[in-house]
């Protein structure tokens, strides 16, 4: 089998395994969350939490909920991981503030950068009651505002979008926590690690003595790939062999990632009463995905830079059992949805292999996008496609069924502005810092590259890096923070907004003059917006950076 | 807000119970059953009781004596000190070189030239992955390739034949659904096994 | 509460020639640019310059350019400074000349605001002369033959012909009385004959002719919802460029190529909506304008973006889908009488009567039954009787034969005849279908039934079918019985019809349409149908309706023709439609400014990113003036499109999306790069460049 035919077969296979549980898990998570009925177990969250998991929420507190939680869960896990050393399994690994400030944000937005080398950082316990945690919880939040969303466009003439804690409970409870528990136990089975122990001390065959790092790592793994998280339990993430020992666990969690955005896209078929509302938007993520892959692998595999060309191949920072196939494809798998996992360096991919994984994250991580982030991200810039188009037919412009006005079209706004403004503004002040260029691994349009990719996979809340570049200074650790921050609750918050202006309208009804929203045509334009807007807005950014490396 | 808080701290305890204990720990638990267990705890080989590496590892063997050097070599790690050189299995990571780096490139010859002069072959028959740093700086395998360039010198090393060698080459290349690579640790055991008869 | 407009098909025909003949003239012509000029220049302050946040980005940079030319003089930076201030420039030129087009009709109308004297009545009844501007709401005043009405307001007293040519155009003369329908007058407006009492119902200067000048001035233009939302949007696109751009200098300097920041001001407004923002307002008023030439006045902008979005049309069945009055549409002879005989007999008996029904009855024998359309010598000595509510028939003496046409019972009493089985069982049966009988009696023969019925307009099936295609149900309204209704809908093709309709069944129909999310348009122009027209999301008055209808509703038809409702809807989408096409086209421009300004920017540092400049302009200097030289062009270029509108036709959401895109969004791609390298080939010829 040639390694193309190999790529084609990964990709084929796991086309095949989405497609097969497309319906099946779309149509379960509508069911989870629109069911009147709870769990015993969740009833005894509901109780220990004290709310009322019948009563609805108005958007307000529905966003307050979410920012609440969220903010809470920074303060907790910025506390264990300061006060790790009371905590068993801490191997004497100590977080500094810059660290955990940083983390806590990171694994609180889904982004899940890591400023850190866990192996020398974060004990075991930190990695379970603080990140795996949040692993879940971060995508459960994602999830739950897609749901929001979508109730905005389902109701009608209320202001009740539901009710977040059910809705983070039933996401954690009944979605990721079953499918986490089982391809754990899949990815042990074949040679993941789930080890409380640090480390094993092994004599080589030459005589010499190693330490080989443990870990509890499937459990981790699996709900990070799952929950589009993307922090690894070791330094190397998912290019580790004990994250990731396979060419068949690297499908795996490639199919890890991709399945919760991808079958979300029939839950909203489903809720919204139209499936193919669903298939469109799924046909969108697929265009884009597939265009991607096919620049990154097509890139990657053809020696571009005098690196490769010395050596006769891209295989810098790349692991030979994934080959070139398995990295590009897990390459675009990660940065087109907020995982941020690597099985491979990107920092050492060619100039248009890196630029295209950024570009994947200047889309605005919508193909598939993260846990819930996809969804909501993608019906954002659906807004914004349908008002232009609403526009071009003559009507105020519409969307399954719901006017764009005013209020709509600044929800959306705010929601789009909010990852350039931070990425640019972040990046643009970056590069005033005198200590940034002492941070690079590479000189020339790289190391910018390097800045830029950092600011943005922070803005995106992806995690990914180039990774070559050193972020542990304080400028770095706070501002890459608030990046994440700001990427990720302000588009939140304007997305909750938006559903509670949606969910008060009346439903419009469809006529001959209503712009189909199922069509080509508007699976088209939605592509076109994403890809215009992204690149109109970051063409000067990458032309110092990837695009100059691309062309030299 | 501030009532929402204390909820949602309630509730995040209780969350925490349920997946940053019990899930963990009961997929930890599942773990220990034989089968699980031994791939668990790392896939640690065992050679009269005594570990000698992990499966899914790669830490580059050095020869005593650079002349008569008897190992297959893993990929270049990031994480060795020389351009070629074993790497500590406690960390992990790639070289985050970029692909116009002219010092890396430097690196680069240095260890293509390096591997033409231990194999005694041309420079431009080193392979890619040879002369590349693997993203994780542990990886367990090398291309078949860099393996059937290695077999001359390790069979002349280790008094074995070259059928011989490339009958172990193939009995411990595994490809899966994607590239196929050759497992350094458990060749080097094999021809070490075979060497002892 | 239905139209009385009574109209031939002829004279329909001639005011549909009119219309596309004014919409026609309306078009731009350059020398406006040039008139509108000094207005366009008054329009540079900071203060209107606010208003458009994409424009006062592009002034806001001009200052900075200026400041900086004026630093380091030079070919470029004086070149650029100079074309960004002609990009503020031709924004403003925009506004002004649509402005301008509306300045004449508001001149139009001004002179019908002479200073009037009116002749107010005292409560005992004398009258006193005070000034029109005096008149409070409530006063009465007396208008004679050859007055002027001093204010809006309504006949509480006579009858009187009134000349409204100058608020209309039309040279006709129309009848106002008091009660009913008809009361309504507006100042300005000539009495012809006879003396009517009015009572006064505006305060000077919100008069009706003051409300529409302000109107076509746009003096009180406020913002329409969509033109915020879109406001939003452009200024959403501005704030990322700007961000960009900003960021953009860092990342330059790091590179090593620190850019100026006149280049960075060029940038940033070649890549800001510019096009779309400066033509935006323009947009707006050449809507409003639009309506103003077909002689509809619509009190916001707001009802004409409504107009668009309208998804139900309520039209009422007489005047707007049929002739306002029944006509002859079969002769059914009873007895021994032959369809001859009652041709020859009902001929006779209409030829003098010059009412609509009298005239179709002639035209229907003449079609029909070969006899002569109009009377021949002898005829036309025969004595007329006229209609009258007591005698109920009308018909002529000649030469001994009597012949009368009429209702059944009085015509056959007139003959002395007891009423036929035959003759009743006809007469039933046409009214029932919603005709009108009228029995013809020669003598004391009784030769048998004429049917008037109501007609179609021609190509209304053809006009329901083009609404149809645009997402729109069509509601007949009528006062006939069901099985009329159905009839007439059925010929007509609407979609669905209200029969028996009383105004609260409108308004409850209105209601039940918009309860299910739909926008409802109607006419109306009686007292009794201003509920339901201020209900309605566009609201059409007649102009010859009553004052209540006009203040109800959101539009005045001053031709008071209610099938211009569907041009009314089709401008509402032109409007959207040519907002929504210039944005497409602005913002896909930008991609060609990229390849003409990063090129420029940046191949000293990364020479090959002068791969990038696929238009081999000239120099980097010539480049960045070239595209900024194309982005204020363009704004010109598209002014007399911003003011007629992208064309529009009738048909479905997905093939109008399918040709704008094509034409204004790949048509926006294509564009920059042929105009920059074109202006190029020019501004390589200054020296400097």
């Amino acid at each position: 089998m040639s390694p193309t035919w190999a790529g084609l077969a990964q990709v084929g296979l796991l086309l095949l395994a989405l497609a097969v549980v497309y319906k099946p898990l779309g149509d379960y998570m509508a069911r989870v969350f629109t069911s009147a009925r709870h769990l015993r177990l969740e009833k005894a969250v509901y109780r220990v939490g004290r709310v009322d998991p019948d009563s609805e929420q108005h958007w307000k507190t529905y966003a307050a909920s979410v920012l609440a939680f969220s903010f809470v869960s920074v303060v907790l896990l910025y506390l264990i991981q300061r006060l790790q050393h009371l905590l068993p399994f801490d191997f004497g690994r100590t977080a500094s503030p810059g660290v955990a400030f940083n983390t806590a944000i990171s694994f609180v937005t889904n982004t899940n950068w890591q400023s850190y080398v866990p192996e020398t950082t974060m004990g075991h316990a930190v990695q379970m009651l603080g990140l795996t945690v949040q692993n879940f919880v971060s995508a459960a939040v994602g999830l739950a505002v897609a749901m929001a969303l979508v109730r905005g466009f389902v109701r009608a003439k209320t202001d009740r979008l539901g009710n977040f804690w059910v809705d983070l409970t039933r996401g954690t409870v009944r979605v990721l926590l079953p499918l986490a528990f089982v391809f754990a136990i899949v990815l042990i089975a074949l040679g993941v690690v789930q080890s409380l122990k640090s480390g094993v001390d092994v004599t080589n065959p030459d005589g010499s003595v190693s330490r080989i790092a443990l870990a509890p790592a499937a459990s981790q793994e699996a709900i990070k790939e799952l929950g589009t998280n993307g922090g690894g339990i070791f330094n190397a993430n998912s290019a580790h062999p004990f994250e990731n020992p396979s060419s068949w666990t690297n499908l795996i969690e490639i199919f890890l990632l991709t399945v919760i955005p991808v079958c979300l896209t029939r839950t909203f078929g489903v809720l919204v009463g139209n499936k193919r509302q669903g298939t469109v938007l799924l046909t969108v993520m697929g265009v884009l995905w597939g265009g991607m892959l096919t620049v990154i692998w097509w890139a990657e595999s053809h020696p571009n830079g005098p690196l490769a060309l010395l050596a006769g191949g891209a295989m810098e920072g790349k692991e030979v059992r994934f080959g070139i196939a398995g990295s590009a494809l897990f390459a675009n798998a990660t940065t087109s949805t907020s995982t941020g996992a690597v099985n491979s360096m990107h920092d050492s991919f060619s100039g248009l292999g890196g630029g295209g994984t950024l570009l994947n994250m200047m889309f605005g991580e919508l193909s598939p996008g993260g846990v819930g982030s996809g969804l909501y991200s993608m019906l954002v810039v659906a807004i914004i496609a349908m008002f232009l188009a609403g526009l071009m037919v003559g009507r105020t412009p519409e969307y399954l069924g719901k006017k764009l006005g005013k209020r709509e079209v600044t929800c959306a706004a705010v929601a789009i502005l909010a990852m350039p403004t931070v990425l640019l503004l972040g990046t643009g002040a970056a590069l005033l810092m005198p200590d940034t260029a002492g941070a690079l691994n590479n000189p020339g349009a790289h190391g910018f590259s390097e800045v830029l990719y950092a600011y943005t996979s922070a803005s995106n809340n992806n995690g990914s890096a180039f990774a070559g570049i050193t972020v542990t200074n304080d400028w770095f650790q706070s501002t890459l923070g608030l990046c994440m921050a700001f990427g990720r609750f302000v588009p939140i918050t304007a997305v909750l907004c938006l559903a509670g202006s949606l969910a008060v309208q009346r439903k419009v009804p469809e006529t001959a003059g209503t712009l189909p929203t199922t069509g080509p045509l508007f699976a088209t334009m939605l592509v076109g917006t994403v890809v215009l807007v992204a690149a109109l807005t970051f063409i000067p950014a990458l032309a110092l950076g990837p695009i100059a490396e691309a062309l030299a | 807000m501030v009532r929402q808080a204390w909820a949602g701290l309630r509730i995040l305890i209780v969350l925490t119970t349920l997946t940053g204990v019990l899930y963990p720990l009961g997929v930890w638990a599942v773990s220990r059953v034989p089968g699980l267990h031994s791939t668990a705890e790392g896939s640690i080989i065992s050679q009269n009781g005594r570990n000698v590496g992990s499966g899914l590892i790669g830490v580059d063997p050095v020869a005593q004596d650079p002349e008569h050097d008897p190992w297959f070599h893993t990929r270049p790690s990031a994480l060795a000190q020389d351009p070629l050189g074993p790497a500590d299995p406690s960390s992990s990571g790639g070289s985050n070189k970029g692909a116009a780096n002219d010092d890396y490139v430097k690196v680069v010859r240095e260890r293509k030239d390096a591997i033409a002069r231990r194999e005694g072959v041309d420079p431009a028959r080193v392979p890619a992955d040879a002369v590349t740093a693997s993203a994780s700086g542990l990886d367990p395998q090398i291309s078949p390739a860099y393996a059937h360039l290695q077999a001359p010198r390790v069979a002349r090393e280790n008094g074995l034949t070259p059928a011989q060698v490339d009958r172990l080459i193939s009995e411990n290349t595994s490809q899966g659904i994607g590239d196929p690579g050759v497992n350094v640790l458990k060749l080097n055991l094999a021809v070490q096994a075979m060497k002892r008869g | 509460m239905t139209t009385t407009v009574t109209r031939t098909p002829e004279e329909e025909t001639r005011r549909h020639v009119e219309h596309a003949g004014r919409v026609g003239a309306g078009v731009f012509s350059p020398g406006q640019l040039v008139s509108s000029l000094p207005g366009a220049l008054r329009k540079l302050g900071p203060r209107h310059q606010a208003r458009n946040p994409v424009m006062f980005v592009v002034w806001v940079g001009s200052l900075l350019a200026t400041v900086l030319a004026i630093g380091d003089p030079g070919v470029f930076s004086i070149g650029t400074a100079l074309w960004l201030w002609f990009t503020v420039l031709f924004a403003s030129l925009a506004e002004a000349v649509a402005e301008g087009r509306g300045k004449a009709q508001a001149e139009t109308l001004r002179r019908t605001k002479k200073d009037t004297v009116a002749r107010r009545l005292r409560a005992d009844g004398s009258q006193e002369r005070v000034p029109g501007a005096d008149l409070r709401i409530g006063d009465l005043v007396v208008v004679e033959a050859g007055d002027v009405i001093p204010g809006d307001g309504d006949v509480v007293e006579g009858i009187a012909t009134v000349d409204e040519s100058a608020i209309t155009g039309e040279s006709a003369p129309v009848i106002r009385e008091s009660g009913g329908d008809r009361s309504a007058v507006t100042g300005g407006t000539t009495v012809l004959s006879d003396r009517i009492v009015v009572k006064i119902s505006a305060r000077p200067g919100e008069s009706f002719v003051d409300r529409m000048i302000a109107l076509v001035e746009g003096a009180q233009r406020q913002k329409t919802p969509n033109e915020i939302a879109l406001t939003i949007l452009l200024s959403t696109l501005t704030i990322i460029f700007l961000l960009a751009v900003v960021a953009l200098q860092p990342m330059a300097a790091f590179a090593g190529s620190r850019q100026s920041v006149i280049v960075l001001t060029a940038l940033l407004v070649c890549l800001i909506p510019t096009t779309i923002g400066a033509l935006l307002s323009a947009i707006g008023i050449a809507g409003m304008d639009r309506l103003v030439q077909r002689n509809v006045l619509a009190t916001s902008g707001r009802a004409v973006e409504a107009a668009g979005d309208v998804s139900t049309l309520l039209l009422d069945k007489t005047g707007t889908i049929t002739f306002g009055n029944r006509r002859a549409t079969e002769l059914i002879p009873v007895g021994q009488s032959t369809v001859q005989d009652l041709a020859r007999a009902a001929r006779l008996s209409s030829l003098a009567d010059g009412t609509p029904e009298g005239r179709s009855i002639v035209e229907l024998c003449a079609t029909e039954h070969g006899l002569p359309a109009s009377p021949s010598e002898h005829e036309r000595g025969g004595e007329f009787v006229e209609f009258s509510a007591q005698t109920r028939m009308s018909g002529v003496d000649l030469d001994g034969t009597s012949v009368r046409k009429g209702a059944a019972s009085a015509v056959t009493a007139w003959a002395g005849q007891d009423v036929l089985p035959e003759v009743d069982e006809i007469v039933e049966r046409i009214s029932s279908e919603g005709g009108t009988p009228l029995v013809v009696a020669e003598g004391t023969v009784i030769r048998g039934v004429v049917r008037l019925s109501d007609v179609v307009k021609p190509g209304m099936r053809e006009r329901f079918g083009e609404l149809r295609a645009m997402g729109i149900r069509t509601v007949m309204i009528t006062g006939d019985n069901p099985l009329t209704a159905k009839a007439i809908a059925g010929q007509a093709g609407v979609d669905d019809f209200l029969a028996e309709a009383k105004p609260e069944d409108k308004m409850a129909l209105i209601k039940k349409e918009q309860e299910g999310g739909r926008l409802v348009a109607m006419t109306g122009d009686g007292t009794n149908d201003a509920p339901a027209l201020a209900q309605a999301d566009v609201g059409v008055a007649m102009n010859t309706g009553t004052m209540a209808a006009k203040e109800a509703g959101n539009m005045v038809d001053l031709d008071s023709n209610p099938t211009k409702l569907i041009e009314i809807v089709e401008i509402g989408k032109q409007l959207l439609i040519t907002r929504g096409a210039l944005t497409t086209f602005s913002i896909a421009n930008d991609l060609a400014k990229y390849f003409a300004i990063l090129p420029a920017m940046f191949a000293g540092i990364h020479p090959q990113l002068g791969r990038l400049d696929i238009m081999a302009l000239h120099s980097p200097s010539s480049a960045i003036l070239s595209a900024v030289i194309f982005n204020a062009l363009i704004i010109v270029a598209l002014i007399p499109l911003a003011l007629r509108g992208v064309r529009y036709r009738p048909a479905d959401a997905r093939s109008l999306l399918r040709r704008n895109l094509l034409i204004y969004g790949l048509g926006g791609i294509v564009t920059p790069f042929v105009g920059i390298w074109l202006i190029d080939l020019l501004v390589r010829l200054i020296p400097g460049m």
